[in-house]
């Protein structure tokens, strides 16, 4: 059963280097379950997506990129779909479904007026995609025959820039404070403030990503938009037992005993061998004592955490399908 | 036993003989005027710039360090943690170097830049414009082009007052490698522009032909922005005009700085498919701005494990002592080690290809491999054992080192 029911738009945020964009994509295929579709969407103008799932860089334009995990009954699973929002492309539809401006949506283009809104006019560039977010999650008679999607995905700006980046009617408001796009953006901040959305951070166990998680989660919390869960990404294999890991990080594990198990399987290597695994494991105990520190502070955050770990082999598609699941059984999605 | 599998074929010869980094070598010669650091967010840039620094400044060199986003307790340990802009003194350095560091304050940087080019009157102006404000403080690029201004002013000043023999900089982590390089281009590109162009003068010159176009453009933006929106946008730029030549002149000084003998570029990354390909972005690209790149450094490799036992057999042996081991009570633990053996011999292998598929498309770039450490670096120490592992010393046990502080 998921813990987030009512959400229809979830927002997948971390600090670089954390694997959020994994996470949004692991989070989208889960989702997607019982013939629901779900809707991924990336900002950052990076691909990830494409590369994620093998195929090729997508346009503008909602393409379907797999189908989702199926359940633990093997009901049929529903679809993922995939967009990459650009931010000229976004502003061009903007102006032809909401103004019609064929003839002028030209000019403002000629005149570069559309590169200087996308790529300089200051949040310009964040309501643009954000409005494009908030249109799929919001479908209307406008968009015609889209599909109108269980839930939207996003792969969003990092932990840094989160709050900048749907604080939208803050930003818009500011510079235009009356007309349509400040309107505009009020009705996409009731949504992003609503308990439709939730924002999820994606965190690794070191110091300073739990850092900024709790930062961000405080950031987002003074804005007014919802906090969703943390995902703990890319934990370390727990292949000693609790009671043997203070051991091990003090050097202290039977030696002997190791040698003599080591000996009866046949594994050769002599003492070389053996001390190179108890250095290994005392390694591997300092670094999950420091897990462990930083998951009591994420646990102190208070908010739903959900945990993944670490794929010796990297992410490949079939890799993504084994982080749905995961998350669905932790009742993420 | 059977060995590691090797490579046959056409790339047997050479697997990923990337010739090595002498960061010692980089940090001792004195031509070295300007060790830049760049890669994609969460590599470890800044603990590589801090590391490098301090092991510049250690080996003799006047060095000063330019920071972006530090943690919290390196800023503390560094004595930086106060954003006042100014490069202080880093108390604990031996030797007869000396180092300073500061933080870099986008917005402050760039409010210097306008107060120094523009009249009081005009500057007060634009620092209240909202546009100058947004352009300032958020725009995507402000801060690259922030971290190069400021390093241009402390390049001027140290030659001016000899206080710097070395600056390292760290770079903010761009959304893709290109931002720092277009930074400074796309601020003056922006402001050069058509659209601009016509802000200023729309009855002007040539212009005036296409007053007809720009009318249905400046009412189709008042009904969706507002009319506020575009007098501000005049506003702002009409009082940035004036401060704009100093701008273009700065960058183009900048980026020629960059281009120069002394500067060194390193490209920083850890073993991952989407840092390696940023990283290789990073190479390309400065390889086609012909800026002079030093070398790659990967961190957060993990250590390859003593003694010569594959995966596969260490997780066969794992699942024998399960089945064959009652009576003995270490068997669980020795099936676990096996077990995190086969985890760690997976990851270097991974992270071996990786990296031998990086050398193979850029087989001449130098690299310096950065094992993982087993915490975070969070003082000079810890910046010490970093600058030593740089330079290729024989990783300490660093493990005891961190067992022993909690």
């Amino acid at each position: 059963m998921s813990d987030w029911p009512r959400v229809r738009l979830h927002v997948v945020t971390g600090k670089g280097g954390t694997g959020k964009s994994t996470v949004a994509a692991a989070l989208a295929l889960a989702l997607a379950s019982h013939g629901k579709n779900v809707l991924l969407c990336e900002v950052e103008g990076r691909q990830g997506i494409a590369r994620m799932f093998d195929v090729d860089p997508l346009p503008f334009e909602e393409r379907r990129i797999a189908a989702g995990l199926t359940g633990a009954d093997g009901a049929s699973p529903g679809a993922v779909h995939a967009l990459h929002i650009d931010p000229e492309a976004a502003l061009l539809e903007y102006l032809s479904l909401y103004y019609r401006l064929g003839r002028a949506g030209r000019a403002l283009d000629k005149f570069g007026v559309v590169e200087f809104a996308t790529t300089i006019a200051p949040g310009v560039r964040d309501v643009l995609l954000t409005g494009k977010i908030y249109e799929a999650v919001q479908r209307n008679a406008r968009n015609k025959g889209a599909i109108e999607y269980d839930a939207v995905v996003l792969d969003a700006p990092p932990t840094g820039r989160i709050t900048q980046f749907l604080n939208v009617s803050e930003v818009a408001g500011g510079l235009a404070k009356v007309g349509p796009i400040k309107n505009q953006s009020d009705t996409m901040m009731t949504l992003f403030r609503s308990p439709r959305t939730a924002i999820h951070f994606v965190t690794v166990l070191e110091e300073m990503p739990v850092q900024e998680t709790a930062d961000g989660i405080e950031e987002v919390r003074a804005a007014g938009l919802p906090v969703g869960g943390v995902v703990v990404n890319l934990t370390r294999p727990r292949d000693l037992r609790v009671k043997d890991l203070g051991v091990a990080r003090r050097g202290e594990l039977d030696r002997d005993g190791v040698a003599a198990d080591l000996a009866r399987v046949g594994v050769a290597g002599g003492d070389t061998m053996v001390d190179g695994l108890l250095h290994e494991a005392q390694e591997h105990a300092v670094r999950r004592a420091l897990e462990d520190s930083q998951r009591k502070l994420v646990k102190e955050l208070d908010v739903p955490s959900y945990e993944l770990s670490r794929l010796p082999q990297g992410i490949d598609l079939g890799g993504l399908y084994e982080l749905a699941a995961s998350l669905r059984q932790q009742g993420l999605a | 036993m059977s060995r590691p599998h090797h490579r046959v074929g056409p790339l047997a010869a050479a697997p990923g003989s990337a010739p090595v980094l002498d960061v010692d070598a980089l940090l001792d010669d004195p031509q070295t005027g300007i060790i830049v650091c760049c890669g994609s967010g969460g590599v470890g840039k800044t603990t590589t710039s801090a590391a490098l620094a301090l092991r510049a400044a250690e080996r003799g060199r006047k060095v000063v360090v330019l920071t972006i986003d530090p943690a919290r307790r390196l800023a503390q340990s560094m004595g930086i943690a106060a954003l006042d802009n100014t490069p202080r003194p880093v108390a604990g350095v031996e030797g007869e170097g000396s180092l300073d560091a500061m933080m870099l304050d986008m917005k402050r940087t760039f409010d210097e830049v306008v107060e120094s080019q523009a009249s009081p009157e005009k500057a007060q102006q634009i620092l209240e414009n909202p546009f100058y404000v947004a352009l300032s403080s958020s725009f995507a690029g402000t801060q690259e082009y922030m971290a190069m201004e400021k390093l241009g002013q402390l390049r001027r000043d140290a030659q001016r007052d000899g206080t710097y023999d070395l600056i390292v900089v760290d770079t903010p982590p761009s959304r893709s490698a290109l931002d720092f390089l277009d930074a400074p281009d796309r601020l003056s590109s922006f402001l050069d522009g058509r659209f601009v162009k016509l802000l200023l003068a729309p009855a002007r010159g040539p212009a005036r032909l296409m007053t007809a176009g720009l009318g249905i453009v400046t009412s189709a933006l008042s009904k969706i922005l507002g009319g506020a929106f575009l007098r501000d946008l005049q506003t702002f730029i009409a009082a940035i005009d004036t401060v704009f030549g100093g701008f273009r002149v700065r960058a183009q000084q900048t980026y020629a700085l960059l281009q120069a003998p002394g500067t060194a570029f390193l490209v920083v990354a850890a073993p991952e498919p989407d840092a390696l390909r940023e990283a290789a972005y990073f190479v390309e690209r400065l390889g086609q701005e012909q800026m002079p790149l030093a070398g790659l450094v990967v961190n957060r490799a993990s250590r390859a494990p003593l003694g010569d036992l594959s995966a596969d057999e260490a997780m066969a042996a794992s699942a024998r002592l399960k089945r064959e081991s009652a009576g003995s009570e270490t068997a669980p633990v020795t099936a676990g080690l096996l077990r995190l053996h086969a985890d760690r011999a997976r990851m270097v292998e991974r992270e071996a290809t990786l990296r031998e598929r990086f050398a193979a498309a850029h087989p001449s770039i130098a690299t310096a491999v950065v094992p993982a450490l087993a915490g975070d670096v969070h003082d000079l120490d810890g910046l010490r054992v970093v600058g030593g592992l740089l330079a290729g010393d024989v990783a300490g046990d660093v493990a005891g080192d961190v067992a022993g502080e909690e």
